[in-house]
């Protein structure tokens, strides 16, 4: 059974203009699918439509978010959200600011194990010990004793993603996990996702601005421009080819990783109008019809 | 660390501020005309009498030198005599100072239950009528001052409806067991809760007025704090491992939120203690404030300065308990 369907979503602003238009994709599980996009795109929204956390501001007007074969958005509000305590995670952007600050690290770990899952605080803390080594954090003990301003971003970006595998969860939405830290942590971070990843099995919705990370980490990727997805296609073809001429001027536009000088072609004024047209047609079919 | 370096300022700024309250009263209080012997004597006592009297009070020497003996008397712990009642000052404060406590204290309790229950009520249903509903009481508790509700609560409990005492600490003819002027705490430590009752009868009307405008001043702010928390990361992220709103405002928000209304409610104790003066003449409350307002009327100088010494003694430790309690519920100062 597929991990994560979405079909057909549609978000809104709450009466004003569409966020995401007919957003489809897929996940295997196991499978990381990488969703790009320039800022605005819409790629945090669809991450948080899925875990329940839309912005009171914005609502859902149509489509499916099929977790494992059940609607999320036809289970009853308490049930959703334990559906999605037990079996999904995020892993957000920055991690300075998504650890309780009056809280320990150890309970921000655990707390889901013990008050979701039914685990004895115990079992939770072993857990959590184990997790904090796997993700290579030295003197796990005292780490799960300190609090998040006694460590250093790198540390909380790694609990943060410890605390996400904690519950083997079959669906993980990465949030842009590297763009807050600094580049020479970027790579060490990227690296432990997929070998957490690897190892774990988990599926993860990847969001990112960047190819070259995607190139590194997924199978598919979905790319997306105004709530619309102009690509889905899996990751080795859309190097050598991409379909949608926005796409191809978004992957001509990424820096590569061998010449750092060479392709920093911004997307063509054509294009971008060429692919405001389709959204604008989108648009009007979805009033006509 | 933290901890003792607050304490070592605090002591050292208390020092000063005591010192600055102890002359700015002494001196203030004698420039306003009034003469507290001729207050005393009866009618018809000759200019002799009252000089005589004036210099049993010292009250003929020069200025300076009058507040000289005052200030090395208090730091002998002898705060002089009271004119009116010819006992020595401290005794009297002292006997008078756990009323006003006690009043306080249970004012702040109320305060912050109500302000609390308001804002989470209000965090809780933020955006809808509920909300609405809190700010319209919130706002209409904080435009009345504290002896207009006092008067109302009268008004409403005491005359239409009358459940509670409006006069006095406790019912004259109740045989008191105590041995410390702490009626309310100590007639629960004895397991009177006949007399504890009686007392909470007679407190909570002067308690709850007191208690209105800080409950509403508590419960926009911490709303609108918790609020802002409610938007922050952390939050979200808690969300997505299977938490409920309630428990989400309890567990992630509550503590990070009420920090900053923390300082705001310790000034604005100390303001509640302000206005325990006209509070308790409104309730013929036997505390302190009763008590300082006979002072003023007496012209009783060294009443006075002992009851505004104290009145300064009290902020000073209300600003301390706040500060060492902002340490505490802060991990980030707790461990810096
Ligand atoms: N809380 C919010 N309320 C209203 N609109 C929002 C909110 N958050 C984001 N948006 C809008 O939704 C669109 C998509 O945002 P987002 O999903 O965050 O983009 P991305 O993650 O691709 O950069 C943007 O146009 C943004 O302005
Ligand atoms: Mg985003």
């Amino acid at each position: 059974m597929t991990a994560l369907v979405i079909r057909n979503l549609s978000v809104r602003l709450r009466k004003g203009p569409p966020l995401l238009r007919r957003v489809s994709l897929d996940l295997a599980p196991g499978e990381v699918r990488g969703l790009v996009g320039e800022s605005g795109a819409g790629k945090s929204m669809i991450g948080k439509a899925v875990l329940g956390i839309l912005p009171p501001s914005v609502e859902i007007t149509g489509g499916e978010i099929l977790l494992e074969g059940t609607d999320l958005l036809r289970l009853p509000p308490a049930d959703r959200r334990r559906r999605i305590g037990a079996s999904c995670a995020l892993i957000p952007q920055d991690p300075l600011t998504a650890l309780n600050p009056s809280h320990r690290i150890g309970p921000q770990i655990t707390d889901r194990l013990v008050d979701i899952l039914g685990w004895t605080r115990r079992n939770a803390d072993a857990r959590a010990r184990e997790l904090l080594a796997e993700v290579q954090i030295p003197d796990p003990d005292r780490v799960m004793r300190s609090y998040p301003h006694e460590l250093s971003g790198g540390m909380r970006q790694r609990i943060l993603i410890a605390s996400a595998f904690a519950a083997e969860p079959r669906l993980i939405v990465a949030d842009e996990p590297t763009t807050a830290l600094d580049v020479t942590v970027q790579k060490q971070i990227l690296k432990l996702i997929a070998g957490m990843q690897a190892r774990h099995g988990t599926a993860i919705l990847f969001v990112t601005h960047d190819l070259g990370v995607v190139s590194k980490v997924c199978q598919r990727l979905s790319v997306l421009y105004s709530g619309m997805v102009v690509e889905d296609a899996r990751v080795a073809d859309f190097f050598r080819a991409p379909r949608h001429p926005y796409s191809a001027a978004l992957l001509a536009a990424t820096p590569k990783y061998t010449d750092p000088t060479a392709g920093l072609n911004p997307v063509p004024d054509a294009v971008i109008e060429a692919v405001r047209a389709e959204v604008a047609a989108f648009d009007r079919e979805v009033a006509h019809g | 660390m933290p901890i003792l370096r607050i304490l070592l300022l605090r002591l050292l700024t208390t020092v000063v501020t005591l010192a600055g309250v102890a002359v700015i009263v002494f001196f203030v209080i004698r420039v306003v005309p009034g003469n507290p012997i001729a207050m005393m004597l009866p009618p018809g006592a000759t200019e002799a009498d009252i000089a005589r009297l004036s210099a049993l009070y010292g009250l003929d020497k020069p200025l300076v030198t009058q507040f000289w003996i005052w200030v090395s008397g208090v730091l002998q712990g002898d705060f002089g005599t009271s004119i009116s009642t010819r006992q020595p000052v401290l005794g009297l404060v002292l006997g008078r100072l756990p009323a006003t406590l006690e009043l306080s204290v249970m004012a702040l309790v109320m305060a912050v239950v109500l302000g609390g229950a308001a804002a989470l009520t209000g965090t809780r249903y933020r955006g809808g009528r509920t909300e609405g509903a809190i700010d319209v009481a919130n706002g209409m508790a904080l435009s009345v001052p504290d002896f207009l509700w006092g008067l109302i609560l009268i008004l409403l409990f005491g005359v239409l409806m009358p459940v509670f005492h409006i006069s006095g600490r406790v019912t004259p003819s109740l045989d008191l067991p105590f041995s410390t002027n702490f009626y309310l705490f100590e007639s629960l430590i004895r397991l009177r809760f006949d007399l504890w009752a009686d007392i909470v009868a007679h407190m909570f009307m002067p308690a709850l007025a007191l208690a209105i405008p800080l409950a509403a001043i508590i419960g926009q702010l911490l709303k609108q704090s918790l609020k802002e928390t409610m938007n922050l990361d952390y939050v979200t992220l808690a969300r997505t491992k299977g938490y409920g709103e309630t428990r989400v405002i309890l567990r992630e928000a509550l503590r990070n939120a009420a920090l900053p209304t923390l300082t705001l409610v310790g000034v604005q104790f100390t303001f509640l203690i302000g206005g325990t003066v006209i509070i308790e003449r409104l309730f013929s409350y036997e505390g302190l404030g009763n008590m300082a307002i006979d002072a003023v009327i007496n012209r009783d100088l060294p009443l006075i300065q002992g009851i505004v010494l104290l009145f300064a003694v009290i902020f000073t430790a209300v600003n301390l308990i706040v500060d060492l309690l902002y340490a505490v519920l802060n991990p980030r100062l707790r461990h810096a």
